[in-house]
């Protein structure tokens, strides 16, 4: 089943085109990483999805047009490129997670229509019971137990961002959205990141839309890639698209290049 | 120092009527300290003076011109800001100029100042009537209620806009309830400390409890009770020192938070001198 299907998508800002007649699909179960250079579009392509960015062309959640799919964005775990919020802000890091609990009533008008179009819905957290479990649960996938009760500005920017995560993750997302998640986190710190996002991949099956400038954790993770600048230049199976050197060379970055040398 | 006066109605009125907007306004200051808007109590307590003006200019009661004047002008400047992209600092200037210019106007047209008006100016919280302190319990009440059922969203709305939005909360309808809300506040609490103190209510109790470090609703709870507690003493002891009640509420707010700087200083020497010792117990 496709999660999302995106087709013809252009996205303009003052007359210059951002996002250029964008197609592809995600399935069920996709790891699918998006990369791309600066300015390539990515994160304009993903406000769209979620609703915060006009455009042209058709988007569809779960088979629904735009039209319908609103009370499917609730259930969309977004973590965006860039986080600003107050740095005393006053908030331990288990009530920013406690924000990404949706209550009762927004959860059911979606699971409506997940029914209709016979998704089985991986109630992961909500099956655990009273909020407080579900958080804490939450809390000990992203590897965040010890820090709970931890100011939010105090944090690092690695454990900032699985806070992030943590806080899509309660409200048992549909699909999870993650903008360029670990840039500017130390490797030790993007490592535990990316075992985290394999283990919700594999075993709690959450579909998964990721953009990285990080090709060889791409290359480890994702099952499936899409490349683009401004347009759409390769969407398909990973093995292919690291099969293809000339793709690689025309197009990716030259960071991303230079991981390729080593490996030839 | 006896507490006899707590015998008497005035100050018994005064004091119930303090409580509830203390906690109101450490409430509402919360959100808005945490979202940059500091001043818009100010703002709108500006406005509210030019709604004052034209309650006195036109013979209407004061405090409903006011209240639609500031509501009006509040929701006004939030579309404004929308629509124009003007930053937060600058609509929170274009509403307190605007509010202080119709206020100033109306005044030379009427032919000076009237005592009514400095006891919205600087706040008479003892001279209320039952009734005053009746309206001003069911509105705080309401206030409250409002706060604890949109706690969750507001939090969210707070913490970070484009999320709570793409989480399904109607964000700009939020905005307006807000804003509605901060100016019943503000509206509400200019009996006490009078429009040229009403920040200070807003501000110094929610960035002093800021400042102990704690999560979400522990600094709600300290702001409140340190609010309440500023309030309630404030007004005792005006009475003692035969001062202005506003004045001393202020000054009691204003001094727990130079003792919690005070507190985190000493505390931050503390903790540097314990650093030093390691090296040597290693
Ligand atoms: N609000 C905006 N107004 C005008 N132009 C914008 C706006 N946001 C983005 N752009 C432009 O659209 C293009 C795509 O930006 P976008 O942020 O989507 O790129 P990206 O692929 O996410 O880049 P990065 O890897 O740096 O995050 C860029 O040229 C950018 O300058
Ligand atoms: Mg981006």
């Amino acid at each position: 089943m496709n999660v999302l299907e995106v087709s013809d998508v252009s996205i303009k800002y003052n007359g210059h085109l951002a996002v250029d007649k964008i197609n592809f699909d995600v399935k069920e179960g996709d790891l699918l990483g998006i990369v791309g250079p600066n300015g390539a579009g990515k994160t304009t392509l993903f406000k769209a999805i979620i609703g915060l960015q006009n455009h042209s062309g058709k988007i569809k959640l779960f088979g629904y047009d735009e039209a319908d799919y609103q009370p499917l964005l609730p259930l969309i775990g977004y973590v965006s490129q860039k986080v600003s919020f107050e740095p005393n802000f006053p908030a331990t890091v288990s009530e920013v997670v406690s924000m990404g609990l949706i209550p009762e009533k927004k959860l059911r008008k979606g699971a409506v229509l997940l029914k209709n179009c016979g998704y089985s819905w991986n109630l992961l957290y909500q099956k655990v019971g009273k909020d407080s479990d579900k958080v804490l649960e939450c809390l000990k996938t992203a590897g965040l137990e010890s820090l709970k009760d931890r100011r939010i500005g105090d944090l690092s920017g690695g454990e900032l961002q699985r806070v992030f995560i943590a806080k899509a993750l309660v409200k048992d997302p549909v699909l999870l959205i993650l903008d360029e998640p670990v840039t500017g986190v130390d490797a030790d710190a993007q490592n535990k990141f990316y075992n985290v996002l394999k283990k919700i991949n594999t075993e709690n099956k959450i579909t998964i839309v990721w953009s990285s400038h990080d090709l060889e954790a791409i290359s480890k993770l994702a099952n499936r890639v899409a490349c683009m600048n401004r347009k759409l230049f390769f969407h398909g199976e990973k093995e292919e698209f690291f099969s293809n050197k000339e793709l690689l060379k025309t197009y990716a970055e030259s960071a991303m290049q230079m991981h390729m040398h080593d490996h030839n | 120092m006896n507490l006899e006066i707590l015998g008497y109605s005035f100050i018994q009125k005064g004091l119930i009527a303090g409580a509830a907007i203390s906690i109101i306004c450490s409430l509402m200051g919360m959100f808005l300290v945490l979202r940059r808007y500091s001043l818009f109590g100010d703002a709108l307590s500006h406005m509210a003076f030019g709604g004052i003006s034209l309650g006195l200019f036109t013979g209407i009661y004061p405090l409903w011109t006011a209240f639609a004047v500031s509501v009006l002008g509040a929701l006004g400047i939030t579309k404004l800001r929308k629509s124009a992209k003007i930053s937060g600092d600058a609509a929170i200037a274009v509403l307190l100029v605007s509010g202080l210019g119709i206020g100033v106007l109306l005044i030379s047209a009427s032919g000076g100042f009237k005592v009514d008006l400095f006891s919205f100016l600087f706040g008479s919280i003892l001279l209320i009537s039952t009734e005053d302190m009746l309206l001003i319990l069911g509105i705080s009440s309401g206030v409250v209620a409002t706060l604890v059922a949109l706690r969750k969203q507001l939090l969210h709305l707070t913490f970070d806009e484009e999320q709570a939005q793409v989480s399904g909360i109607n964000t700009d309808r939020l905005n307006y309830v807000f804003v509605v809300l901060a100016s019943v506040t503000v509206i509400t609490s200019m009996r006490l400390v009078g429009i040229l103190l009403i920040s200070a209510l807003i501000v110094l109790p929610n960035i002093t409890a800021i400042m102990f470090g704690k999560g979400f609703k522990k600094t709600v709870a300290l702001s409140v009770s340190m609010s309440v507690s500023s309030v309630v003493s404030g007004i005792i002891l005006s009475y003692y020192l035969d001062l202005a009640p506003s004045g001393v509420i202020v000054m009691i707010s204003v001094s727990m938070l130079v003792g919690t700087l005070l507190l985190k200083h000493v505390n931050v020497l503390g903790k540097s001198k314990s650093i030093q010792k390691l090296p040597s117990e290693a």
